[in-house]
């Protein structure tokens, strides 16, 4: 099965949507809780990105018998550093992402932490995707 | 303990009465939205100065029972409506978060 969302960029305020939606999905199917607390985390961090750091983008997932693929793509600057990004604590999130408690650093990390795989392909000038997968078994 | 206890606390008014019945075992504090979902414990109450609608968020993707918005910050009109679709308690009140969090210990948390 597969579900596909759009990020919109223009109200971050309201970023999560998407997580939010796929995560009522999931219940529905009868994911574990363990695996869809996992799984929105991640992908919540991963929308929250598209939002203030990108300009928004597409979200595909993909559920398996034997687990679930999140692949999250956007076309928006790419990360010039990817392994300062990756570390806690390294952010260049704008003073009004700031002000909405955004720009901690810990996003990337969150998302490497809660899912069982992940894989970040980013190109400056192109965009980055996001592929994180969670074991169902 | 459970979120309704937690209105015994004559400090904390409530501004969304989401589940009530949810467990309360231990606190958070912290206004970095990323921090508290690496960090906050499941069962929390989760004491914060942000009121926008991602706080909704937060803590019903991080298992949090209640939020509380210290410094008379109010919940954005967004805010109110997300938290009673997803069933989240919303308490404000007027004192700092240290001291929403002293109270909080006194209560027995
Ligand atoms: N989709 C993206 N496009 C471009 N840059 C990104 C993207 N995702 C992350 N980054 C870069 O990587 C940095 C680290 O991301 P991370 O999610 O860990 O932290 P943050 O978003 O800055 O803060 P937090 O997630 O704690 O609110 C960001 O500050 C940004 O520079
Ligand atoms: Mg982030």
């Amino acid at each position: 099965m597969t579900f596909d969302y759009i990020v919109d960029p223009t109200e971050p305020e309201r970023a999560g949507r998407a997580s939010t939606k796929f995560k009522g999905v999931l219940k529905e199917l009868g994911v574990s809780p363990k695996v869809i607390r996992a799984l929105s985390i991640a992908m919540y961090e991963g929308e929250i990105n598209m939002v203030i750091h990108a300009n928004g983008g597409n979200i595909h997932c993909e559920v398996d018998a034997d687990k679930i693929r999140v692949i999250m793509k956007d076309s928006g600057p790419g990360i010039p550093e990817l392994d300062k990004a990756m570390k806690p604590g390294w952010s260049t999130a704008s003073t009004q992402a700031r002000e909405l408690g955004f720009g901690a650093g810990m996003g990337l990390p969150n998302i490497k932490k809660w899912s069982d795989n992940l894989v970040v392909e980013t190109e400056v000038g192109v965009g980055t995707t996001l592929t994180m997968e969670f074991n169902l078994t | 303990m459970t979120v309704r206890d937690l209105l015994a606390i004559k400090e904390f008014k409530v501004a969304v009465e989401g589940d009530m019945d949810l467990p309360v075992s231990c606190g958070y504090m912290g206004d970095l939205l990323s921090v508290v979902m690496g960090y906050a414990e499941e069962e929390s109450a989760w004491i914060t100065i942000q009121s926008h609608v991602n706080i909704v968020a937060v803590a019903t993707l991080r298992g949090v029972s209640a939020i509380i918005i210290a410094h008379g910050f109010e919940p954005d009109e967004d805010t109110v409506e997300t938290a009673k679709e997803e069933n989240i308690t919303i308490l404000t009140t007027e004192l700092n978060p240290f001291e929403a969090a002293k109270k909080l210990v006194e209560f027995g948390l």
